[in-house]
């Protein structure tokens, strides 16, 4: 899961998840770029062998990774000190590798680092696909409800057709997949996890489902909800090594396992504040069972869930996901249509202070990311005025491209011929005839080749709606990749089912165009 | 000449500046009734400024305007809803035609007397069917203004003014984009409209084409009409320098 640390504040989070995203999104350029950076610093340091390259995301905070607020340029944090101890064991020196949270397990295969830690859980997939560690610490996924609900919402089958939110891509969000299946759950997920917990607050979602450590921090920060007691699941973090790293892994497992043992683990563990008895307790239980066997047992310390990896069992939700796409972008498109001509028509008819408050709104809008927008539109507004998500993100969309077609409206308007127009005059067509009859219909066609470009990339923006909690095409794709650990079929699908929506279109345009252009 | 009252077109002492750059100086001007006058001039003399400003699509700053019983003042030009009287009584050609391009040539002459309810959409489509006819372009009804020639382009603007039925028509250099045979096919044209009883006053450098067409001649000199009269006269025998030199200009490019 991805954490936004309590040092973050909530005004000023969206510009670190802008900046996660483009990450996530330019992942393999700004990945090699990281991984080559590390190398040459090893290359001008020494051998590579000396040192352990750890990979982690300092944005998902205390107590897994956070920037030291005594030194920014350092981390801290549990996982911080685990790899440390692990750098240790293997005489070597930790060096830490800054990856986007989602990004980690990919990285890690491509060899940008030696080991990935942050707060990682385990997966029968992940290890299909990897070397994992000892699970070194276990989790239980816990509720998070209102004060009011502590009664009646104790398990998800209490909370059929509620609103449950999760950090996208973990075992949370896997678990109420499965709800949603058994008991009509209605899952939303996030990108961090500190909306979640306002959201439950402020009453857009009615439960959070997430790890105890995450929800305990939550209740540091966020007043207004209870944690329930019981855990709904367990689950472990682990570190993850390339697959031909095993031996690297082994040696690295043995650290762990003496760290269990003479206590030092536990002492790491408390000093962030997360060793309870039943931490001491699944200590015990996995040095037993370490001694029973000298196979790997992490295996068996997570419970095994059926997992389909067909491509045609995500097919569903992907066609899902492409219809809350197209309905956005669709939506979108017709509201940013009716406000472009509205704005271009008052710009070209319109007195010198209309015409001032259009430009600036076009320039503000143009001048300023979407996902900035979409962000203020949804979180920042929320005090004001709560929108559904959907409307949020229909409503974002819609007002920012709105900006881009009123140009292009405007700059159709203007290339009408003036003799056209003034001719027009002289027959007796007043202005708004002239605009309806003349202009409008000509300038139309000037714009439907850049109107269809923009639909074109409205289509592929509104994958940016994720960002508030709207599961679309490119999100689904994600949360598929990660379950089935590539990125090669979903991403193929995914293009796929995306130039499916987009070319039609374009090929309608252009036949438009020459059938208008004679 | 004939009195302002019984002239179709006045214009009297009429002053327009652009950028503070005069135009026109004190333009006088009275067509009466059913006659043909070319007005003529170097460029940039004022010529299209003075029709511009007769059909109320620039603004004057001094003088007066009348056609029939509409009178323009100085001062901004009225909205439309002030004009609907001017627009039934004075039609306009423009010198590029000025073609709505996304219409056919039988749908930029109906446009107008639908939508301003002069007639119904049969009464607009038979009357533009007759005129395009009677302009030699009955043929080319269905066709885009991309598609037409010159000749046919200016036809079709010309059965869109007409469309309307004004009394008076005042068209720009109608012969500029015209080869010889075309122009005199225009020449016919107009002819039969002034018989119809129509008022034409038609700018043009076009000697020629002013000598066989128009009943009298305006000429105009950095914004001042220098000289009026029958065409034969002010053409044969001019007196003012200007129309001299007009003379001269034409004869040596006639000569080339």
């Amino acid at each position: 899961m991805s954490k936004v640390g309590p040092l973050v504040r909530r005004f000023c989070a969206p510009i670190p998840w802008v900046v996660r995203l483009l990450t996530v999104l330019c992942g393999p350029l700004l990945l090699a770029a990281c991984g080559s950076t590390a190398q040459d610093a090893s290359a001008t340091t020494g051998s590579t062998t000396s040192l352990l390259r750890w990979g982690g995301d300092a944005e998902g905070g205390a107590p897994f990774v956070e920037a030291d607020p005594a030194d920014a340029s350092t981390v801290r944090g549990f996982d911080v000190e685990i790899a440390t101890l692990m750098a240790k064991g293997l005489g070597r020196t930790p060096q830490f590798v800054q990856v986007s949270w989602p990004s980690i397990e990919q990285s890690v295969a491509r060899g940008d680092f030696d080991v990935g830690m942050s707060g990682l859980e385990d997966r029968p997939e992940l290890r299909a696909r990897l070397a994992v560690s000892l699970p070194y610490f276990e989790f239980r996924e816990v509720l998070a409800v209102r004060p009011a609900d502590t009664l009646r919402f104790r398990t998800l089958a209490d909370l059929a057709k509620r609103r449950v939110a999760t950090l996208g891509s973990t075992q949370a969000y896997a678990m109420l997949l499965e709800a949603q299946k058994s008991h009509g759950v209605v899952p939303v997920s996030y990108d961090d996890d500190v909306h979640p917990y306002e959201d439950l607050v402020s009453g857009r979602v009615d439960a959070v489902l997430l790890d105890h450590v995450v929800a305990e921090r939550a209740l540091r920060r966020t007043r207004g909800f209870v944690v329930q007691p019981t855990a709904l699941a367990l689950g472990h973090y682990v570190a993850v090594f390339a697959p031909h790293q095993a031996a690297l892994r082994d040696s690295a497992d043995a650290v762990l396992r003496s760290g269990m043992m003479d206590g030092t683990l536990e002492r790491i563990f408390r000093s962030w504040g997360v060793w309870d008895d039943a931490q001491a307790q699944y200590q015990q239980q996995l040095i037993t069972r370490l001694a029973d066997t000298t196979a790997n047992a992490a295996s068996a310390a997570t419970a095994d869930r059926p997992r389909t990896t067909s491509p045609v069992a995500y097919l569903p939700a992907l066609l899902r996901a492409a219809v809350i796409t197209l309905g956005i972008s669709l939506a979108a498109m017709i509201l940013a249509m009716v406000a472009g001509g509205a704005i271009a028509a008052g710009h070209v008819y319109g007195g010198p202070v209309t015409r001032g408050v259009l430009i600036t709104y076009v320039e503000v809008v143009r001048g300023t990311p979407v996902l900035l927008q979409l962000f203020v539109l949804y979180y920042g507004l929320s005090g004001v005025i709560r929108l559904p998500a959907l409307a949020a993100a229909i409503l974002g969309l819609g007002l920012n491209y709105a900006a881009y077609e009123s140009e292009i409206y405007r700059s159709a308007l203007m290339a009408i011929p003036r003799a056209q127009l003034e001719a027009a005059r002289t027959l007796g067509l007043t202005e708004w005839q002239i605009l309806r009859l003349i202009r409008g219909p000509q300038a139309l066609r000037t714009a439907l080749a850049p109107m269809t470009n923009d639909f074109v990339a409205l289509l592929k923006d509104s994958s940016l709606v994720s960002v508030i909690t709207v599961v679309e095409l490119t999100k689904q794709t994600a949360i598929y990749a990660t379950n089935v650990g590539s990125w090669v079929l979903p991403g193929l699908l995914c293009a796929a089912i995306y130039l499916l929506m987009s070319l039609p279109l374009s090929r309608l345009a252009r036949r438009l165009e020459s059938r208008w252009s004679t | 000449m004939a009195s302002t009252e019984t002239a179709a077109l006045t214009l009297e002492q009429v002053t327009l500046s652009r950028d503070r750059r005069p135009v026109l100086r004190g333009v006088d001007l009275a067509v009466p009734a059913g006659e043909v006058w070319a007005l003529m001039g170097v460029s940039g003399a004022g010529k299209s400024t003075v029709l511009r400003a007769a059909v109320a699509l620039e603004a004057f700053d001094g003088g007066r305007i009348q056609v029939g019983d509409v009178s323009l003042v100085p001062g901004r030009v009225p909205p439309e809803s002030q004009l609907r009287a001017l627009r039934r009584r004075v039609g306009m050609v423009f010198q590029q035609h000025a073609l709505f391009a996304h219409l056919s040539a039988l749908e930029n002459v109906t446009l107008a007397p639908v939508h301003t309810g002069v007639a119904t959409p049969q009464a607009a489509r038979a009357t533009a069917l007759r005129l395009l006819e009677s302009l030699g372009v009955g043929h080319r009804t269905d066709a885009y203004p991309a598609q037409l020639s010159g000749g046919e382009a200016q036809r079709v603007a010309i059965a869109r003014a007409l469309a309307l039925d004004p009394q008076v028509l005042l068209m720009d250099e109608p012969t500029a984009a015209l080869d010889p045979a075309r122009r005199v096919a225009l020449t016919e044209t107009l002819r039969q409209l002034a018989q119809g009883g129509r008022t034409l006053l038609i700018t043009t450098h076009d000697l020629g084409f002013a000598r066989t067409v128009a009943d009298r001649v305006a000429v105009l000199s950095h914004g001042v009409v220098v000289e009026c009269g029958e065409a034969k006269q002010v053409l044969d025998s001019p007196v003012h320098e200007a129309t001299k030199e007009l003379l001269k200009s034409e004869t040596s490019s006639a000569a080339t």
